[in-house]
């Protein structure tokens, strides 16, 4: 258990000593490259900043993560109980997953002007839905035919099947794959920030970073950033925990 | 040793388990695949009947027959005099793939089908009939373990426990002890001898292990090839008490020569027959 906290802890102590000892032996400037010691100071000056723009990013990946998580379970359902859904959807969803989501991000933008809310959310739904609903289909379409016929000797309808078996089941893969649309969602509702006038969030905490050339605040929201993606990331690790915890021990 | 191929019962007995004239194709890409042709037999009530055959004849199809999963094309599937049109609780399913669910505890497991089939158990009643169960089969200590911490034999006599909670009329059994090692099959043998002195059902076992037939069963069917019909029909002349020993006196020892020459001219007939 020390172990498990001491590591992480030295190696990021290390990491902001090397940081900081790279800017002062190089002699950077501010405007050239933050350093660690730099990043509370900008913290302290924005604060007021970071808690409403924190809120806004965390808020926005979470709708749209949960409008993901939504989409993404019924086409993975309908994906995973028809086989001729599977094979009319597939190619569909694989050609939109290829396409880079920033080109997508001007579109978005320039269609819903000024609606930054829907545009954020729709961004962060639109990158993270895909491996959530690939891998509810496959959770689904590769249930054993035994489970099934065990549960339909009985009696039971096709929601129960679903309901007792099918959906439990593919628990460990769905939350496997919110790890990924997490990181995703965040991505998007980032990019979204960044791209659009006038926004809201970190990302625009980071762009007006930028044109004003404070390099410090720049750096410090890319701190905030990951820390955010690590809150979030962890949030799914304990809802796994929770709901899919019994995964873990079958493959020891 | 008496050969009975009309699969017909004393007058008067309704039979737990009959088919007459079962005919089933499967509708594939290329056209039909007759499985069944013909089938008829009949099991009475109480009976332990062993079905052997050649791989792929037919006899998984079967089980689903009867279990009502699925609908004969022709012929009849009768349980206790009654045509099977759906699924019906009053018949358990085990197969060679015990597919207990992970999340659930044993115990939980086991209680799976009363939370599907109606009945008016109180909780305290579900529990006590699974424990039982679990005590019978020797695991009554391992309740609340999750699948995955048992044996492959312990899971299996879980999985049976599971088929046999809600009292059903009927037991199938598709290849319950396939995948076991010799031992732990043998053990499982045992285990299938005490649960039909306590537990009252009519149970059909596919297999492919004629000792296994023979030790377990009164009656063994040959399946022909596929499409297949009852080929022959054996009584087994071991009485209720059986050891194992038993699979190697006189009477025990011809019947399995004669089953393993009856699934030699199942098999002959395929390779005789044109490559499709
Ligand atoms: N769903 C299905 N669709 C098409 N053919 C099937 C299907 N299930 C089984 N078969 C075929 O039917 C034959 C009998 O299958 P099965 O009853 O499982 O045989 P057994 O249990 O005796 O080995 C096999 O040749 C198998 O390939
Ligand atoms: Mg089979």
């Amino acid at each position: 258990m020390k172990r498990q906290v001491l590591v992480p802890v030295a190696a990021l102590v290390l990491f902001a000593l090397a940081w900081e000892f790279l800017v002062w032996v190089n002699g950077w400037p501010d405007y050239k490259m933050a350093s660690p010691s730099d990043l509370g100071p900008a913290f302290w000056k924005f604060r007021g900043l970071f808690l409403e723009h924190s809120w806004e990013t965390l808020w926005r990946t979470v709708a749209g993560l949960l409008l993901s998580v939504a989409a993404g379970l019924v086409l993975g359902m309908v994906m995973g109980l028809s086989r001729v859904m599977r094979e009319a959807l597939y190619p569909l969803l694989v050609g939109f997953n290829a396409i880079p989501k920033a080109t997508v991000v001007p579109v978005i933008a320039l269609i819903f002007v000024g609606a930054h809310d829907m545009n954020t959310i729709l961004i962060a739904f639109l990158i993270s839905f895909f491996p959530i609903a690939v891998s509810i289909s496959i959770g689904l379409s590769t249930l054993e035919p035994e489970y099934r016929d065990i549960l339909r000797s009985l009696g039971a309808s096709r929601f129960t099947i679903f309901w007792k078996i099918a959906l439990p089941k593919t628990l460990p893969e769905f939350f496997g794959a919110l790890k990924v649309a997490v990181t995703l969602a965040f991505i998007g509702t980032n990019l979204m920030e960044i791209v659009e006038p006038h926004g809201r969030g970190l990302g625009y905490l980071f762009d007006s970073g930028k044109i004003s050339a404070d390099y410090p605040l720049m750096f410090a929201v890319l701190i905030a950033l990951a820390l955010l993606g690590i809150f979030l990331f962890y949030c799914v690790v304990v809802l796994e925990k929770i709901f899919a915890g019994w995964a873990e021990r079958s493959e020891t | 040793m008496t050969e009975d191929d009309s699969g017909t019962l004393p007058a008067g007995e309704v039979s737990r388990i009959e088919l007459r004239g079962v005919y089933y194709a499967y509708r594939t890409g290329t056209g039909h695949l007759p499985v069944l042709d013909g089938l008829t037999f009949a099991c009475g009530t109480g009976s332990f009947t062993a079905v052997v055959g050649p791989s792929g004849c037919g006899k998984s199809t079967l089980t689903r027959l009867i279990a009502g999963l699925m609908l004969p094309d022709r012929g009849e599937v009768l349980l206790h005099g009654e045509p099977v049109r759906s699924p019906r609780a009053t018949v358990g399913m085990a197969f060679q793939n015990p597919v207990l669910l992970e999340w659930r505890t044993i115990l939980a497991n086991v209680l799976l089908p009363l939370e599907i089939v109606p009945n008016r158990l109180t909780r305290e009643e579900r529990r006590n009939r699974a424990r039982e169960l679990l005590a019978l089969v020797g695991l009554g200590a391992f309740e609340d373990r999750r699948p995955s911490e048992l044996s492959g034999g312990m899971r299996q006599r879980a999985s049976l426990c599971r088929a046999l909670v809600t009292r059903p009329e009927v037991l199938i059994l598709d290849e319950p002890f396939g995948a076991l090692d010799a031992f732990t099959r043998e053990d499982l043998w045992q285990t299938m001898h005490a649960l039909r002195r306590e537990e009252r059902f009519t149970c059909l076992l596919i297999t492919h292990d004629l000792r296994e037939s023979v030790f377990l069963a009164d009656r063994v069917v040959v399946l022909s090839d596929r499409p297949a019909t009852a080929q022959v029909t054996m009584e087994v002349p071991l009485g209720d008490k059986r050891a194992l020993d038993d699979l190697y006196g006189t009477e025990a020892s011809e019947l399995q020569a004669e089953l393993r020459q009856q699934i030699r001219i199942a098999q002959q007939a395929r390779q005789t027959e044109p490559a499709a």
